[in-house]
């Protein structure tokens, strides 16, 4: 009975608060959920296509949508402990990868790579890590650790700065040109599943961002030093009161985001086969829609907003525009992508798994 | 002395990482001086006399030889390192994986001397610069100003030798001071010197005289002294008119660009600077401004072909109605949601106009060609030389506008809301129309600059609408000073137009302009023409701890 009453209370108190800007927004809302539902519906009946383009989407999907969430990883912990959009992340994405490309080229001049292909892949892997590393926390150190108490906007053109400078640092050691990432032989190919059939390195993509995601994932949660982490970002204060070092945990973070994004940079080097000084920037903005999407500060919500992402722009185009009658769909895919973001964030004003309580003051 | 080998340390590692990138090498295409000193050598020796200088500075109890003794110890390190990388080059071929350690990159470190005398050459050459940065820090003040400025302008006078050469064959008697002052390559020896001697003698006479000159200002009666004024503004304003015929077609262009900038970052100062509202994709309403103007003039499309003058206002309130109408979604974001949803719209613009999709009516990747230059009465704003007058034209429009607003109701209230949204609100101010009409001021000013852009140009591509225009403008924002309206103008001719004077040396461009965003927000962070009540705000805890000193100070005396 009571109960009762405090919901019609309750429902009366949310009319109230309601005001014109909300309505136009769930307007803007639904007009786009009503137009991707009738996309969607249009191209299902059409059946141009079948369920195996539908499930090579799917997998693609998911293997970009995975070097996403790795790279997301790394801003969000950043953002989690200073507060700050780290900019040049995604130049710390492209170092590790285009380091990583002479060894691999050495490797596979040599026909080391095709004899020894797993430990080849390993050193490519610590190499890419390595550098990735050492440029976050070098980053960290010059251009982040004297603008820890500056207003929010410093450290956010400090780290622009930062990456037009590194970008053109490795422009200057390494050249302007594309690089072609040698072939890895027991990555070609495909493997059967059943009737489906799933292309052999977006399957170890997959897999490998997905053991890294755990490993950092418990990394973060059942460890110490994870703990620490999370203390720090917290409230910095009161876990230095309780003896944390905090620079040590800064330090971290970014040593995590660094390896994070090294290994995420080599899985996007096998998946795309090249390098390039400015590949990092469009991934990077991807990667941080992803983490914003997921909700920023949060581990698991920038995996979840990133494998969000790589689905949303595999998957959408052909499913929400090409029932529409819409030319070309696939160049629209970047815009699928921010609309979903905005779609989110409409609804969500803190992304997914962003808390609604605590609205951090920007 | 650990400091002195740590900045030691750092200066090697700089230098090494300006060698490898290629910088000294290209640099060294072009003399300073002709015959005596290129680029290349005078950028090596900057970064070691730098280094010289912090390490002298940083000696604890300031004697003057252990000040010249750690300087010395910094400059042989850097010039250690430097002899490190010549020698592991001369033993392994680093060709393989950095495409610009060339042999001529060794030569030129060596001073084309071989390996072994070269090394030698190099500790010596570090050294010396270390002592010699030692001394100038030993060195009272003036000399030490005098001694900078002076020199400053003479290595100013060689890297902008391209820029400087042209102008002054522009004017007939000056081309003789042209010639004596400059070869094909550098300056000659007379005239650099000359240029030193004169710099320093003004400098001098300044500050014998400057004092002098100002307080008789000052002392002049109010009615000689606002005269004075009058006409200073008058000058300037005569100054701004005649500029593009003085300096020829290539310098106007570059105020052209430099112009939009200001145009731009003034709209963008609304937003940001006044109210607070980091908008990432503020590229957005530019591409609008610009697209509404094409599509509305260009016969190419053939929908309507207004002229220029008919089409603006229509750009303008498009400008404003896409600025509410991108606005609205975002109202309840804060901070970096706001920022990424904001690039987030700035792409879906640029997408949208690239696809084709929409090809038909915004002509796709190929974009719209044939708009109209805008022209009054016969006179046509066809070059650069007469766009300038154009955009000049807009910016004093929005310079004055902007300051109105700034001390408008309208304009507190956007203050109100930068600093506390929350308070304002229960203040009684409505954060919605106050956001929405930030957003859709900085819109309208922004598609007025995208008006102009696109008439200037003649066509307009997606290609122009990148995120990385909505991030420089940004960066002209706060590295002028946050709302500050002067600071938009010496951000946007620090940053866009210094680069583009710059340009042959455009593969380092970027680079440079990185580093410099580093160094000043670490140096200067509230920006290079502050407001007011930002400076203060970057430098109260200094004043506090000043304040704490004098009164302890009073205290114990």
């Amino acid at each position: 009975m009571w109960g009762e009453k405090n919901k019609i209370f309750m429902l009366k108190r949310w009319i109230e608060r309601i005001t014109p800007t909300d309505v136009v927004m769930w307007f803007i809302g639904g007009a786009i959920l009503l137009l991707i539902f009738w996309g969607s519906t249009a191209t299902l009946t059409a059946k141009t296509y079948t369920v195996y383009h539908w499930f090579d989407f799917i997998i693609f999907g998911l293997a970009q949508g995975s070097i996403y969430a790795l790279i997301a990883m790394g801003y969000t912990m950043v953002y989690g402990i200073l507060r700050m959009i780290n900019f040049a992340h995604s130049e710390v994405f492209m170092s590790g990868p285009y380091t990583a490309y002479y060894v691999a080229a050495a490797f596979y001049s040599s026909g080391f790579l095709d004899q020894y292909p797993i430990f080849s892949l390993i050193m490519i892997f610590l190499v890419s890590m390595a550098t990735s590393t050492l440029i976050a926390v070098l980053l960290e150190r010059i251009a982040y650790r004297p603008l820890r108490t500056a207003p929010r906007l410093i450290p956010l053109i400090t780290a622009i700065g930062a990456s037009f400078f590194l970008q053109y640092t490795f422009r200057g050691f390494y050249g302007s040109g594309f690089q072609a990432y040698p072939v890895v032989k027991i990555l070609e190919g495909e493997w059967a599943l059943g009737e489906f059939r799933i292309l052999k390195f977006q399957a170890v993509v997959i897999v490998a961002a997905a053991i890294l995601m755990a490993a950092l994932y418990t990394f973060v949660q059942r460890t110490r030093l994870g703990k620490a982490i999370r203390a720090v970002s917290e409230d910095k204060e009161t876990s230095s009161l309780m003896g944390i070092d905090i620079d040590r945990m800064i330090v971290t973070t970014f040593v995590i985001g660094g390896m994070s994004a090294g290994a995420a940079g080599v899985l996007y080097a096998l998946m795309f086969k090249q390098v390039h000084f400015f590949m990092g920037f469009i991934p990077g903005i991807k990667a941080f829609t992803a983490a914003v999407l997921g909700g920023i500060g949060n581990i698991p919500g920038a995996m979840l907003g990133g494998i969000f992402l790589g689905l949303v722009e595999s998957v959408g185009p052909s499913l929400f525009l090409d029932g529409l009658g819409i030319v070309a769909p696939y160049q629209l895919k970047d815009a699928i992508a921010f609309i979903m973001l905005v779609l989110v964030l409409i609804f969500r004003p803190t992304g997914i798994l962003g808390e609604r309580l605590v609205v951090k003051k920007a | 002395m650990k400091q002195a080998i740590k900045i030691g340390l750092i200066g090697g590692v700089v230098e090494i990482l300006l060698s490898l990138i290629g910088m000294v090498e290209a640099f060294s295409q072009r003399d300073i001086i002709a015959h005596v000193i290129s680029m290349g050598h005078t950028l090596l020796i900057i970064v070691a006399l730098f280094m010289g200088y912090l390490a002298a500075k940083r000696t604890p109890g300031k004697g003057s030889l252990w000040v010249l003794a750690n300087s010395f110890l910094s400059g042989l390190i850097v010039g250690g390192l430097v002899s490190l990388l010549v020698i592991v080059g001369s033993l392994i071929d680093l060709r393989k994986v950095f495409v610009n350690a060339m042999p001529v990159l060794y030569e030129l470190l060596t001073f084309k001397q071989g390996t072994q005398i070269g090394v030698f050459l190099l500790l010596g050459a570090g050294a010396l610069s270390g002592v010699l940065a030692g001394l100038f820090f030993l060195s009272p003040k003036l000399l030490r100003r005098v001694l900078l400025i002076s020199l400053g302008s003479v290595v100013g006078a060689g890297v902008l030798q391209d820029l400087l050469r042209p102008t002054f064959s522009l004017w007939g008697p000056l081309a003789i001071i042209n010639e004596w002052l400059f070869t094909a390559n550098g300056l000659t020896i007379q005239g650099a010197i000359g240029l030193f001697v004169l710099i320093a003698a003004l400098l001098l006479f300044w500050s014998r005289k400057g004092s002098v000159i100002q307080t008789g200002f000052r002392q002049l009666p109010p009615a000689p002294q606002r005269i004075l004024k009058m006409s200073g503004i008058l000058i300037l304003v005569f100054i701004l008119l005649i500029l593009p015929q003085v300096l020829g077609l290539f310098l106007s262009e570059v105020f052209t660009i430099v112009g939009l900038y200001v145009l731009l970052g003034l709209g963008l100062n609304i937003v940001v600077g006044y109210a607070g509202l980091l908008d990432l994709g503020y590229v957005a309403f530019f591409a609008i401004g610009s697209y509404t103007t094409a599509v509305l003039t260009s016969p190419e499309l053939g929908f309507f072909s207004l002229s220029f003058w008919e089409a603006l206002p229509f750009v303008i309130v498009m400008g404003v109605f896409s600025g509410v109408l991108l606005g609205t979604p975002v109202l309840k974001m804060r901070g970096d949601y706001l920022a990424i949803a904001t690039l987030g719209f700035g792409e879906i613009i640029r997408i949208l106009v690239l696809s084709d999709f929409l090809r038909p009516w915004l002509g796709g990747a190929q974009g719209i060609g044939k708009i109209p230059k805008a022209s009054i009465a016969g006179f046509e704003f066809a070059g650069p030389q007469q766009i300038y007058y154009l955009i000049l034209a807009g910016c004093l429009l929005v310079i004055f506008i902007s300051l109105r607003l700034r001390d408008s109701r309208l304009g507190r209230a956007w203050m109100a809301m930068r600093e506390d949204e929350d308070v304002a609100q229960a203040m009684g101010i409505n954060l919605v129309a106050t956001k929405l009409l930030a957003f859709a001021t900085g819109a309208g000013f922004s598609a007025l600059s995208g008006a102009i852009f696109a008439t200037k140009l003649s066509s307009v591509y997606p290609h122009s609408f990148n995120v990385m225009i909505s991030i420089n403008i940004v960066c002209v924002i706060i590295v002028g000073g946050m709302g500050s309206i002067p600071g938009v103008i010496v951000g946007a001719a620090a940053l866009v137009g210094l680069p583009e004077l710059l340009r042959e040396f455009a593969e380092y461009r970027l680079f440079v302009y990185g580093a410099a965003l580093v160094a000043m927000m670490l140096l200067r962070p509230e920006g290079l023409w502050p407001e007011a009540v930002h400076r203060r705000e970057f430098h109260e805890e200094e004043e506090k701890e000043a304040e704490s000193k004098s009164s302890l100070e009073l205290k114990s005396g």
